[in-house]
């Protein structure tokens, strides 16, 4: 449902014209009944072709491996079989959010579904349809991790691949889209001068900035979150809570509570990617000395507290 | 001779849903004479809950569904809220209270456009005079209306962006109140985004302003002004309805539940509150239980939530569904807009239950009637928010302590049960609307509310399965994600 935020004057049109023609959306197509099970039982015979096969939600591998607990409406198949089927006549697999990623919310806890992704389980690759598969295509499952998974991400994959653009080297070690996972999602993060000065939030509605005490993990997760933006001009950083780096594999069992960052001795555990430790603490210590105070007071108000100064910028006369 | 069928996949609900139908001889043809509602799925977001620390449960119940998401994260923060014992500043309550209701609005025009009205662009309809309109109108994904529709929409949910972030699984809404304060010019934006969703709804809807069509109070009323607006989409629906008599089809228990809607500064805008046969009596919620005895769950047959168990069991000797049978002092009851609207005493809505009892057309009427009545009144919600003010209040919650949130979602009423014990949750119980309306049979044999509104409907000549089964299922507005939670 993320999708139909997408911000295109017209997504159907846009699609259709690159030559992508919705065969089934369970959500949106007119079809129900015989007429959907007869089409998927013919993509899945090879008697009618089926160019892009999109997957949202975990595959549900339980009980006992039997698939039961998510069955095809109408024919009572398990739904791990029929993914399996199509995904062998597919030339591009999508895993559209984390859950077809890699199990995601779903495996959270003691993953009572066992539920998986369709090419990893969790961090460990495999899931359902197995390391070595690859689709027509020769690509593994183009893993739009994102939960929820953005619009733009699932309208670009789409329309690159009816461009002929998405090749082994456009997806990153985790199978997802680079176009959106080379980014992190401290780019472009609204709440930067804050992170800057190490001058931190303590509380919800607080402006400063998440990670030292909130459990952001905006430096480390991939995904351009904050230039892109959601919904507009939002992010879950924007919108006061801390990035759960829902793009990742196991994001949902991270093994403290969401809202609080683990530390060792002060320290966060989790640093910004890419950064050494001591830097990380000599520049943290000498940034939160020299923090302005309209910063450190602005950090833990819902509002602003004390206004930039006013300054001349050119050149002093 | 009564044969049985097995109705699935329903396309354009959300989620995964199967009836079986027993259909047999009645006086004129055949006729559905009994129905079974089974969800498909199992998800197991309150086996996964228990253990955690209880503010995960904010991550974790958005997750459960990606259209109702802002409802399951307002019952969460209501329920931890109690738990907590802490008080929603003003400003919180605001924002919570239109956050959900732009959610629910979306929601119940995104059922019009794209689940509810392509089914009258079937080949099945070929033959009536108003097909070929409502085709290029309503036909799924190539309309027009779907076109004009999702921008609409997805202008609309930019102001999820400046009250919650993002939409859906935002983590704004918070038991203290809301994680995003609200700047002088974002509340502005706002304001005009909510703005120009009415021009779109009063353009294309209605053909008319929100108010004129909210202060329709008689079925009579309506139909002359749906005589007045026969090209606006509403207008479209209501000649649609009337020939298809869709205003007598689909009549459940006509038992109506609301938990109560909009907690505001003021108190709840919509009142909670049970309706039958006439009377409102007011909602016991130590009534509330869930009974398994056709649910393929284990343990005690009927309990209450807060000491509901959830463990499923794949063979069970009678039991067809993952759904467990809510019921509220033992009786079914519907949930919903129509619910909603009843217990709160909407004019219009009790004329239309007292002429026919709950059906399809007073189920899709009502939706678009919340339509008409939130809009005016959510901007002016928003207007109400005071930049300067505080919008989350800080509480400390104790390490064994329980708490029940209770809203309403677009689909009806949602209830989250908490009980916290040594820190960590040691029970997460969830009834959601939908649970309400396709609950299965319960230990007395009673069928859940859909089970009961498909009785009754004809088979016509040619037909295997009866088209009008695709009307009843969706004027409930299922969520089957949610009620397999």
């Amino acid at each position: 449902m993320s999708l139909l935020c997408h911000d295109s004057s017209d997504l159907f049109g846009l699609l259709s014209g690159a030559g992508i023609e919705m065969a089934w959306h369970p959500s949106l197509s007119e079809q129900s009944n015989d007429d959907v099970q007869n089409m998927l039982l013919a993509m899945e015979r090879g008697e009618q072709p089926l160019d892009i096969l999109c997957v949202e939600g975990s595959l549900l591998r339980g009980p006992n491996g039997t698939g039961g607990f998510h069955r095809m409406a109408g024919s009572g198949r398990p739904m791990i079989e029929i993914v399996r089927g199509l995904a062998n006549r597919a030339q591009y697999v999508i895993g559209v959010g984390t859950c077809a990623a890699y199990g995601g919310v779903t495996a959270g806890g003691m993953n009572p579904t066992d539920a998986c992704g369709l090419q990893y389980d969790g961090a460990t690759p495999g899931g359902l349809l197995g390391t070595a598969f690859r689709s027509s295509s020769g690509l593994p499952v183009i893993n739009v991790a994102g939960c929820p998974t953005h619009p733009g991400w699932v309208v670009d994959t789409l329309m690159s691949i009816a461009l002929g653009d998405v090749n082994e080297d456009s997806l990153d070690a985790l199978g997802r889209p680079r176009f959106y996972a080379d980014k992190l999602v401290h780019h472009g993060c609204t709440r930067n001068e804050f992170y800057e000065f190490k001058a931190s939030a303590e509380k919800p509605s607080d402006q400063g900035c998440m990670m030292e005490h909130m459990g952001c993990k905006g430096t480390q997760a991939h995904a351009d979150c904050n230039t892109r933006t959601w919904n507009g001009e939002g992010s879950c950083l924007r919108g006061g809570f801390p990035c759960v780096s829902c793009t990742e594999p196991g994001f949902e069992e991270p093994g403290h509570p969401f809202h609080e960052t683990p530390k060792i001795a002060g320290i966060p555990i989790g640093l910004p990617s890419d950064m050494p430790k001591a830097w990380f603490v000599a520049l943290g210590a000498l940034s939160k000395s020299a923090t302005p105070k309209r910063v450190r007071d602005n950090a833990v108000s819902y509002r602003t507290e004390v206004s930039p100064a006013i300054r001349k910028t050119g050149l002093k006369s | 001779m009564t044969r049985k069928i097995v109705v699935g996949p329903f396309n354009r609900v959300e989620g995964d849903l199967e009836v079986h139908l027993e259909i047999g001889k009645a006086e004129k043809g055949e006729r559905i004479q009994a129905a079974y509602a089974n969800s498909p799925l199992f998800r197991g977001f309150e086996q996964i809950l228990s253990g955690k620390h209880p503010l995960d449960a904010l991550t974790f119940v958005p997750r459960i569904c990606g259209i109702c998401s802002v409802s399951q994260s307002a019952a969460a923060a209501q329920a931890l809220a109690q738990a907590a014992g802490v008080t929603v500043p003003r400003n919180g309550q605001l924002c919570s209270a239109v956050s959900l209701a732009i959610e629910n609005l979306a929601d119940h025009l995104s059922h019009f456009y794209l689940f509810f009205m392509p089914d009258f662009a079937r080949e099945e309809y070929a033959a009536h005079t108003w097909h070929a309109d409502i085709r290029g109108r309503f036909q799924a994904i190539q309309g027009s209306a779907t076109r004009d529709f999702l921008p609409a929409r997805a202008r609309l949910m930019e102001s999820m962006g400046f009250l919650a972030g993002k939409w859906p699984h935002t983590g704004s809404v918070q038991p203290g109140g809301s994680s995003k304060p609200v700047s002088a010019s974002e509340r502005v934006r706002v304001y005009s985004l909510l703005r120009g969703f009415r021009n779109f709804v009063e353009r294309n809807v209605f053909g008319d302003t929100l108010e004129n069509f909210a202060a329709l109070e008689h079925t009579e009323a309506l139909k002359k002004w749906s005589a007045n607006h026969s090209q606006s989409d509403f207008g479209r629906f209501l000649n649609v309805a009337q020939q298809l008599e869709l205003f007598n089809v689909g009549r459940a228990t006509d038992r109506f539940l609301s938990y109560g809607a909009y907690a505001l500064p003021e108190g709840l805008h919509l009142p909670a509150g049970v309706w039958h046969e006439g009377a409102i009596s007011a909602l016991d919620v130590s009534s509330i239980t869930e009974d398994v005895s056709h649910a393929l769950m284990d343990g005690a047959v009927c309990l209450p939530p807060r000491q509901g168990v959830t463990q499923p069991l794949a063979e069970k000797e009678g039991a067809y569904t993952w759904c467990k049978a809510p019921r509220v002092g033992g009786q079914v009851a519907e949930a919903g807009a129509l619910a909603r609207q009843m217990v709160a005493g909407h004019p219009l809505v009790r004329d239309m239950v007292a002429l026919h009892g709950g059906s399809v057309g007073a189920r899709v009427v009502a939706r678009i009637l919340e339509v008409a009545r939130m809009l005016p009144l959510m901007e002016q919600w928003v207007l109400a928010i005071v930049p300067d003010d505080v919008f989350c209040a800080s509480f400390e919650l104790p390490d064994d302590t329980e708490g029940v949130g209770l809203i309403e979602a677009a689909r009806g009423s949602l209830g989250h049960w908490l009980v916290v014990r040594e820190g960590q949750i040691a029970r997460y119980q969830i009834i959601a609307p939908t649970t309400w309306n396709f609950s299965p049979r319960d230990q007395q044999g009673t069928p859940g509310a859909l089970e009961q509104a498909l009785v009754g409907i004809p088979v016509r000549d040619g037909e295997r399965v009866p088209v009008m089964v695709q009307h009843v299922v969706r004027s409930f507005d299922p969520c089957m994600v949610c009620t397999v939670h």
